[in-house]
């Protein structure tokens, strides 16, 4: 059998995945025409290249189908609740940076911190009837996170896109998302709490640490390592 | 190893039926629970720790993360008081962090509805539970939510800052930094500051967009300048509040340095006869309350329905283990469900699956 790598199979993340492995020696491609989702490995023997949606990496992971794999830090984070136990970090990739914070309307001059926020939810949830919404995609972080925090009297609204755009259509009170520059928020207006920083996330190559590795693949974990280390 | 789950219905049985001789009515509910009054109760945390399911017809459905609630309910719909219920059957719980601890498993309450709202009915309710327990190597725990409210209610503050404390009664760090900040111990931050030392912060600002009004900032801000303005928290009552969170002694030293605590916090009388009424209770129902734990902030982070007594029985050999039983009162949820209508209600729940593997730990 052969070691398992999963790369996603689309857009930039995987150009620059493939840009990443080429430069240590490792050559990824599409099988084909390009348009089919199976890949071929040069440069290394006893890899095989399974191309899947970054989303789904790590559950892959998790399941011990792939022996590694590249997707974002806040993927692993958000769908794997004991993600220490079951993927290992073996390179953080240096792209794909994106930070997930939480976000209001600038006009609230009156919410800076978490502090404020919760204040402000309690006083919107006397007020309004219901819980002050937060639309995100992110259900798990954000809540640890507010959690943690001791943040109250809010509610998650999911939102699979668009986010920053459910405030003006009153669907959500305010956002937690991933930002790069955050000029969409801008566009948007809306601004970041000072202490909202959910977490800072990149594209990173995880190793599975549940997944079985046999004599061949612990060879080729051994060399893929070697170049990876340099 | 762990006991089988016949062998577990057949003790949930058993427990149910000795309630039933102590004079409680057999309750059944459903295992699906309307998500919304769930949510409403707990908040977003419940969403950690319930079951989410939905259907196109009845919206969000969770799978019953207690019993309490339904039972609550059901009482405040038809039933007269004084009212015993006892319930067996299955509660879900996700588990996000440890993978040991069951998601699934059987709980038997016993649940108390009684308008005297009395010391008797305590002690009732922690007797007949620590009864069931005998012979097990377990500690009781018992604390007073009450005690805590009483405090913070007879603050010498704004009403706007004992409700944001009374709000977080169950966070205990957010609670910390609030008393930081309405003591004077701690300074707000600059962006509050900045804010109020505008005379219009909202000149020329930013597009007024989302559900959350103007009118809302406004009234924050309104808020924000009248609690500048409210002296701190003085000293005395500061330290007489951290006193009393740390007591932490058997039941008759506790009530004694509770007693002292009141020197400084007059406001906490009412609830300290009650809890002299209780230990007497629960001496008259045969429990040793000279050796009996009671610790003030007791029930803080995990109990958050309960505004009164709670008590909680823990194995000394499995600290690994969840309680074993849990209980304590909790009129002010029949409050919230009640509409309008309340009937002060006290009750505790078993784990027969932990008392069995316990039992086979000892032979």
């Amino acid at each position: 059998m052969t070691l398992r790598l999963g790369i996603p199979s689309k857009g930039r993340l995987m150009d620059k995945t493939f840009q990443w492995f080429a430069d240590r020696g490792i050559t990824l491609k599409r099988s084909g025409t390009g348009r089919e989702y199976a890949g071929e490995v040069d440069g290394i023997k006893g890899v095989s290249l399974v191309l899947l949606s970054a989303g789904e990496v790590p559950r892959e992971l998790a399941a011990g189908r792939i022996h590694l794999g590249v997707t974002g830090t806040d993927l692993i984070h958000e769908s794997l609740p004991l993600w220490q136990q079951q993927v290992q970090q073996v390179a953080a990739l240096g792209f794909g940076q994106a930070d997930l914070i939480l976000a209001v309307p600038q006009f609230w001059v009156d919410v800076d911190t978490l502090d404020d926020l919760d204040a402000a939810a309690a006083a919107f949830r006397a007020r309004h009837g219901h819980r002050l919404r937060i639309a995100t995609k992110y259900h798990r972080l954000v809540r640890d996170f507010l959690r943690h925090a001791g943040v109250a009297d809010y509610a998650l609204v999911d939102s699979q896109g668009a986010t920053e755009g459910t405030v003006l259509n009153e669907t959500a009170e305010m956002v937690a998302d991933i930002t790069s520059t955050g000029e969409t928020l801008r566009a948007n207006h809306l601004k970041l709490l000072t202490d909202g920083l959910i977490l800072q996330s990149q594209a990173t190559l995880w190793r599975s640490r549940v997944a079985e590795y046999s004599k061949a693949e612990t060879t080729a974990l051994g060399q893929m390592m070697a170049r990876i280390e340099g | 190893m762990n006991p089988s789950r016949s062998a577990t219905l057949a003790r949930a049985a058993n427990l149910r039926a000795r309630f039933e001789d102590a004079g409680a009515q057999v309750v059944e509910t459903p295992v699906l629970q309307p998500a919304g009054i769930l949510l409403d109760l707990y908040g977003e945390d419940i969403r950690a720790r319930a079951y989410v399911t939905s259907d196109a017809l009845r919206g969000e459905q969770m799978l019953r993360p207690d019993f309490t609630v339904p039972v609550v309910q059901m009482h405040m719909d038809h039933a007269a008081d004084p009212a015993r219920y006892t319930y067996a059957g299955e509660v879900f719980r996700r588990q996000e962090q440890d993978p040991d601890r069951a998601s699934e498993y059987i709980q038997v309450g016993y649940e108390l509805f009684d308008r005297s709202g009395s010391a008797a009915a305590d002690a009732e309710v922690f007797a007949l539970i620590a009864d069931t327990l005998t012979g097990l190597p377990l500690r009781a725990a018992t604390g007073d939510i009450g005690i805590l409210m009483a405090a913070v209610q007879g603050l010498d503050t704004s009403d706007a800052r004992k409700s944001a404390l009374m709000r977080h009664l169950w966070h205990p760090r957010r609670f910390h930094a609030l008393l930081e900040r309405f003591s004077g111990r701690a300074t707000p931050p600059p962006s509050r500051q900045a804010l109020l030392a505008q005379d219009d912060p909202l000149d020329g600002h930013a597009p007024i967009i989302g559900k959350r009004r103007l009118s809302d900032v406004e009234a924050r801000i309104d808020a924000l300048r009248a609690d500048a303005a409210t002296p701190p928290i003085c000293a005395r009552e500061l330290t007489a509040l951290e006193t009393l969170l740390k007591v932490r002694e058997t039941l008759p030293y506790a009530l004694e340095r509770l007693r002292d605590v009141a020197v400084d916090l007059p406001q906490i009388l009412p609830a300290l006869d009650r809890l002299a009424a209780r230990i007497k209770a629960l001496t008259a129902q045969g429990i040793d309350t000279d050796t009996l734990d009671f610790e003030a902030s007791y029930g803080r982070t995990s109990m958050e329905y309960y505004d009164g007594f709670v008590f909680g029985f823990y194995a000394q050999t499995r600290p690994d283990l969840p309680p074993i039983a849990t209980g304590g009162r909790y009129d002010a949820l029949t409050r919230r469900l009640g509409k309008g209508a309340e009937i002060p209600a006290v009750g505790g729940v078993l784990r027969p699956d932990l008392m069995l593997l316990l039992e086979g730990a000892q032979t």
